[in-house]
């Protein structure tokens, strides 16, 4: 008797656990706050290590989320560690995405693009990346 | 937990009566906690996002545990066929939670069916997995992480049927990740590597089990024995290669990807075992969207101790605290 009460307990605990894990799961696939997480490169102009023909003008990066734009900086150096972007890099403002700065016309050589974001649920990345013009 | 050779005895015949009383262990098992929850709380604070060291993004692995504290909830699939008569399928689950921005707790559990051609199968849970983790160093430029931890499997909590100890395992580990784009110019497309690992000794709450036989009528004693876990995976990252390297043209999925191979190995370091080693080589991908992250690994036993035949992984994680980031998905003392 007290064998058959024992199993009965054991199998309504693995029941309790298996439903717990059930529900926990199902928690966290329904209804989230689905707001923006971390937001990372999605494609860039230049592109990421690219060599262009010309200075291309604007450093543009499209994002794969809305950024916060008071956080966000881009800033473009050449191969000495020299800032040569005319200091206005932003979000565009009709594009929440797109984090942009315009360059003066650029002797030929290697340059690096420095760019830190913060997505709108605060989250931070950064990266950097070089292109060479011909 | 411990060397094939000596744990996966005859199922069923196992009566547990080990020389350490429960209480004894549990005693243990919280001293050892405390003295790690003092240590973690003295060592210096360095901030940052999860699974991130500057722009290197380490994703969730299979088998080899995380450096990174984070805020997650996993679900990872395994079936292996053991040896040619028995077929092992389980999923476990894990819900990890950061206390501050270093410092995470977690909890596991997981559910396996083992069948055994001509002698049916038996379904149950493993012992319940908790586990206390500090990121003690961040650096971005050299995109490094470490952490030391402190896991337990607490025994008796799981279906003996499906080979759950009633021990408790108290386990000790340093966890460290590297990613390479500090590598020179000249070695770019190398930069998207990264490699993580783990290493710690495993604990035994009681030395040994008594076991009585009911076909030979006797009984025979076993000792459990202490082990050292290890392992490394190393990763082929494209979505740092896309993003920091050179934008080769992958489209979706495969801007996405992150190319896993991992090694998760046991070495027995005490009892008849003592210097056997068992592990697997596990190949697979990780696909990491915004919420979420995929994976699939092939699992290659690495000797005839540790399997006879390919298994898989898969699994399904949720990062919380993208998911979340007004919720449960902050450190519970930002």
């Amino acid at each position: 008797m007290k064998r058959t009460e024992n199993i009965q307990r054991l199998r309504h605990s693995g029941a309790i656990r298996t439903y717990s894990l059930l529900i926990l799961t199902a928690f966290f696939f329904i209804s989230p706050d689905m707001s923006w997480a971390h937001s990372f490169p999605d494609h860039s102009d230049p592109k990421v290590g690219a060599t262009v023909a010309g200075p291309p003008g604007h450093v543009r990066i499209w994002f794969d989320g809305a950024l916060e734009p008071a956080f966000c900086t881009l800033a473009v150096q050449d191969s000495g560690g020299k800032k040569v972007d005319k200091g206005d890099g932003r979000v565009n403002p009709a594009d929440a995405t797109l984090l942009e700065a315009s360059v003066p016309p650029l002797p030929s050589g290697t340059y690096r693009v420095i760019w830190k974001v913060v997505a709108r649920d605060g989250h931070r990345t950064t990266g950097d990346y070089t292109f060479v013009i011909k | 937990m411990g060397d094939g050779s000596i744990s996966s005895d005859q199922a069923g015949v196992r009566r547990g009566i080990g020389p350490v009383s429960s209480d004894d262990g549990f005693r243990r098992i919280l001293a050892v906690w405390f003295l790690s929850a003092v240590c973690i709380l003295l060592l210096p604070v360095v901030s940052w996002a999860h699974g991130f060291a500057g722009k290197r993004f380490f994703p969730t692995t299979f088998a080899v545990d995380d450096p990174f504290v984070s805020d997650e909830f996993s679900l990872l699939f395994n079936h292996v066929k053991s040896d040619p008569e028995v077929k092992t399928t389980s999923l476990a689950v894990e819900l990890s939670k950061r206390i501050t921005p270093n410092l995470g707790i977690s909890v596991g559990e997981q559910y396996q069916h083992i069948s055994t051609s001509g002698n049916g199968s038996e379904n149950g849970f493993g012992n319940i997995e908790l586990g206390i983790k500090y990121q003690f160093l961040t650096n971005e430029e050299h995109e490094t992480i470490m952490s030391i931890g402190l896991g337990t499997e607490l025994g008796g909590t799981g279906t003996r049927r499906v080979g759950a100890e009633s021990f408790s395992v108290v386990s000790p580990a340093f966890f460290f990740g590297k990613g390479f784009g500090d590598l020179p110019e000249s070695a770019k497309f190398l930069r998207p590597l990264a490699v993580t690992g783990v290493v710690g000794p495993n604990f035994p709450t009681r030395s040994r089990n008594v076991i009585f036989n009911p076909d030979t009528g006797e009984t025979e004693t076993e000792r459990n024995p202490v082990s050292l876990s290890w392992g490394l995976s190393l990763q082929y990252s494209f979505i740092y290669l896309q993003s920091f390297v050179k934008d080769v043209g992958l489209g979706v999925p495969f801007n996405r990807m992150v190319l896993v191979a991992e090694f998760p190995m046991e070495t027995c370091m005490s009892a008849d075992c003592s210097g056997k080693t068992t592990g697997t080589i596990n190949p697979g991908v990780v696909w990491a969207a915004k919420y979420y992250q995929l994976g699939i690994a092939a699992q290659i036993p690495v000797n005839a101790r540790s399997g006879r035949t390919v298994g898989v992984l898969g699994l399904v994680h949720l990062f919380l605290d993208d998911l979340y980031p007004k919720g449960i998905g902050n450190p519970v003392f930002p």
